[in-house]
């Protein structure tokens, strides 16, 4: 398990330098740069442009200000903004709770449900239950996200008053219950494309096992039908699903940008939208890091939990 | 046409009775019913042979009795009494404690029987919980004493074993310890041998026999080999596209079968012959292949974390094959023997030793200096299902290596209409996808495959094991015909000494990767010269009676 370990970690470390490095790249492609900010401003000259260059390091050619970016970076300096001058963890800070809260509830949402609908999707197999469930999904997965989002806000905030139209919480009003409240909204919508997701993968998987030998040995012996279900049908089917989720977990973290921005939700999507927008580049590299580590420590976490429980793996 | 001399009225004494049973296959498939108006009894204590090939309706038949039918397939008529009870008259719940308490079944392939995230222990533990039998101590100490019973070693800690470390033979005696868990009276096997090595195989069916005889359970026993019928039945009852044609104790059905396909059927059983094959006129004595020392070895995981595993696959065969000759290759799974026939057309590469294709070694060839000989080394595969493209047609399929080697489509194409009537298919199959064909024509399609490059030698790694026993002797012909019409060199690879012993003109033993025996037939099955061949060709299922 060990060498295992260590030789996926050291190839982590090399796809993060290539990640970071096309990152940085593309990032300089794009016109306008950090300054055009400032150029806004009338009482800026040219000279003093020039000075805020200097000042900031943008006059060096790109290879030095990458190698100078990944040296601090390595030092655990992930830069300050250019936009608040903070520094970009505490950027960070700022906006992931409020996305970690928001993808956390909604994924928690999306995967109990979503495998009950591959299961039971599964198991009555072209039923009116599955074709409902599987015509669901091409809906939810085909129709853009905004517009679910926009005609739950139209219906639920605006029609019905039922919950607010956005924000985390109200002004004055920052109880549990308030953010509750203003949670379930973005937090549904989302659930929405994601059950679609779980439950397709879910089918398939459960699909996948059903006919299997070792499921008519289980009721050869005689055991009941739910047992025989949940212990060797799911059992078995949620191998794959482990994969899956290990996948999604950088999500969870690194927020959906059009929900966010749809339900003025202050997480990292938004923070994501804004940053790019300024041209903030230490925020803009210091969230892509972020969301590449955590693909690739999604990935690690779940070779790692499937290869506990799949005994094939864990002692062979 | 039933064959029912006397229609018994419901065996009053029987351990289990099938009295006209129908069952209905839904729209648009072959036929209509997947057995039609069956009925047979089994005799309490007895072991009664279901046989049949495929798509006979045996399995389907096996089933049925355990309540285990598929939601699209119903009885449509007829019944079927466990001792006394219909079955159809049960609730589910009263079916579900039936199985395992009163019937229960092992499957064909062990393999994938076993749940692989559970012990074994567990699993044979369950059949004890599910129904409410013991405490968990007991159940526990009977789950060893099972493992004990089915001759598997150190049971205690077999119990902790997951499936995936136990070999083929082990596994099904595990499914046999599950089974006989609550000492039921009625054993199925649904073809519990077919997948396992004829030694294993033979150790498979003494156990099943003894256990037979100590308990005195009455066993359905389903296979499409006559000679598993010989080595244990008591009763027979014969098969056909979903009907049966004879039934009859196994003696009596054995040696004066009266209906057709019966006869047909014990016909096309291989038997070992002991005679040597009248060899082809050898155009010459300079062997076409010569194979000395050759070394295949696999190598997985990592040498630095010292997680390598080292698979001696080939450890230094030499043999001579002669222009016209079939050299047969046997041995059991895992002995080296596909590993050789991939290695001879350099599918995968040799780490040692030399394979003289007429007079030039081609194991240190480069793929880009072999390519102009491959059309002169041939393979045919065992899957006919898995080894031809569904999406082409059996003329692309044909015509698609040749015109690759620079053959005109038109030349191709008339070859390929030549060779398919060769190959005993109508040249209307050159414009038909593979899944418009059975099992058998398929195969003819990858022999016609392999012959569209006119090679010098063929390289059949299995090429009948998938196949039907009356096909696989049609096959078996074929090839000797083609071999008489063109020379053909051949390496015959099986597991079944009786296939290798009508088409070799000499056998290769392999075990463990060695070569450990090399003679013609007439010294492989009548005077065995290593401990190994004489322990094959002894586990031979119903040849006992012939030697």
């Amino acid at each position: 398990m060990l060498p295992f370990l260590l030789n996926r970690l050291w190839q982590s470390f090399i796809l993060l330098i290539i990640v970071s490095i096309i990152g940085f790249t593309i990032l300089n492609l794009i016109p306008g740069g950090p300054l055009s900010q400032y150029a806004l401003d009338p009482g800026m000259t040219a000279a003093d442009l020039e000075r805020l260059k200097e000042q900031m390091g943008l006059n060096r050619p790109l290879p030095i200000q990458y190698l100078d970016w990944a040296w601090r970076m390595l030092h655990g300096d992930w830069g300050t903004s250019y936009r608040d001058g903070a520094p970009v963890t505490e950027v960070i800070g700022r906006h992931i709770f409020a996305t970690f809260i928001l993808m956390g509830s909604s994924m928690a949402i999306s995967i109990a449900i979503g495998t009950w609908i591959g299961i039971r999707g599964a198991t009555h197999r072209y039923s009116l239950f599955d074709y409902t469930a599987t015509v669901g999904a091409m809906v939810a997965l085909s129709i853009p996200t905004f517009w679910f989002g926009l005609v739950s806000i139209y219906i639920f905030a605006l029609k019905l008053g039922w919950f607010p139209a956005g924000n985390m919480y109200t002004i004055g009003d920052e109880t549990v219950l308030g953010y509750l409240h203003h949670l379930i909204l973005p937090s549904l919508v989302l659930s929405l494309v994601h059950v679609a997701v779980w439950s397709r993968y879910m089918r398939t998987a459960t699909l996948d096992v059903i006919h299997q030998d070792f499921v008519k040995t289980a009721r050869a012996k005689g055991v009941r039908e739910k047992r025989v279900l949940m212990k060797h049908v799911v059992g078995n089917a949620l191998l794959p699903m482990i994969t899956l989720a290990g996948m999604q977990l950088p999500q969870l973290l690194s927020g959906a940008l059009v929900t966010e921005t749809v339900f003025t939700w202050p997480g990292m999507g938004r923070l994501f939208l804004d940053s790019l927008s300024y041209s903030d580049y230490p925020v803009v590299m210091g969230l892509l890091m972020l969301s590449a580590i955590l693909t690739l420590l999604g990935n690690l976490i779940a070779d790692i939990v499937v290869s506990m429980v799949d005994p094939r793996i864990r002692l062979a | 046409m039933t064959i029912e001399p006397n229609p018994r009225p419901l065996g009053q004494d029987a351990a289990l009775s099938v009295r006209n049973l129908t069952l209905n296959l839904p729209e648009g498939m072959e036929r209509s019913h997947a057995v039609s108006q069956i009925s047979f009894d089994l005799v309490p204590g007895k072991i009664l042979c279901i046989i049949g090939e495929s798509g006979s309706g045996k399995s389907i038949t096996a089933n049925a009795i355990m309540g285990l039918l598929p939601f699209s397939i119903r009885i449509s008529e007829g019944s079927i009494y466990v001792g006394t009870t219909e079955i159809q008259s049960m609730n589910p719940a009263a079916l579900r404690d039936m199985r395992g308490r009163k019937v229960s079944m092992i499957f064909q392939d062990p393999l994938s029987a076993l749940n692989p995230l559970m012990t074994v222990g567990d699993q044979i533990v369950e059949v004890m919980s599910a129904h409410g039998v013991g405490t968990k101590a007991e159940r526990k100490s009977r789950a060893v004493e099972l493992l004990k019973e089915v001759g598997l070693p150190e049971p205690t800690t077999m119990y902790r074993q997951y499936p995936f470390r136990l070999s083929g033979g082990q596994r099904q005696r595990v499914m046999i310890a599950m089974a006989l868990a609550l000492e039921p009276g009625i054993l199925i096997a649904d073809e519990p041998t077919t997948a396992l090595d004829v030694t294993t195989q033979a150790q498979i069916l003494t156990l099943i026999k003894d256990i037979q005889h100590r308990k005195n359970m009455s066993v359905v026993f389903i296979t499409h080999d006559f000679g598993v019928v010989a080595e244990i039945a008591d009763n027979v009852v014969v098969m056909e596209k979903g009907k049966i044609v004879e039934q009859g104790d196994a003696d009596t059905v054995l040696k004066t079968p009266f209906h057709p396909y019966t006869k047909h059927l014990i016909a096309a059983v291989p038997h070992i012959i002991g005679q040597d094959r009248t060899p082809h006129v050898a155009r010459s004595d300079t062997p076409i292949l010569r194979v000395r020392n050759l070394v295949k070895t696999y190598r997985s995981g990592s040498r630095m974390f010292g997680t390598e595993r080292v698979v001696k696959a080939v450890q230094g065969a030499s043999f001579d094959l002669l222009p016209g000759r079939t050299l047969g290759v046997v041995g059991e799974s895992g002995s080296g023997k596909s590993s050789m026939g991939r290695l001879l057309v350099k599918l995968i590469e040799s780490d040692g030793g030399e394979i003289f294709f007429e007079g030039t070694d081609i194991a240190p060839m480069s793929e880009a200096e072999f390519r102009p000989l491959r059309p002169r080394i041939q393979m045919i595969f065992q899957d006919p299902f898995a080894s031809l493209n569904p999406r082409s047609t059996i003329g692309q399929i044909l015509t698609v290596g040749p015109c690759a080697h620079g053959m005109s489509f038109s030349k191709a194409k008339a070859e390929a209409l030549a060779l398919l009537t060769e190959v005993g298919l109508d040249p209307g199959a050159f414009d038909r996808y593979p899944h418009e064909f059975s099992g058998g024509q398929r195969q003819r399609v990858g022999i016609a495959r392999a012959l569209m490059f006119k090679p010098r030698l063929l390289v059949a790694d299995e090429s009948v094991s998938a196949l039907d026993v009356s096909i696989q002797a049609q096959i078996l012909e074929l090839l000797d015909r083609i071999q008489r019409e063109t020379g053909v060199s051949m390496v015959f690879i099986t597991h079944d000494l009786r296939v290798a012993s009508q088409i070799s003109d000499e056998i290769a033993v392999m075990q463990k990767g060695r070569i450990v025996e090399m003679g013609p037939p007439s010294q492989i099955f009548l005077n065995p010269q290593s401990d190994y061949t004489r322990e094959l060709v002894a586990a031979i299922p119903g040849e006992k009676a012939a030697a």
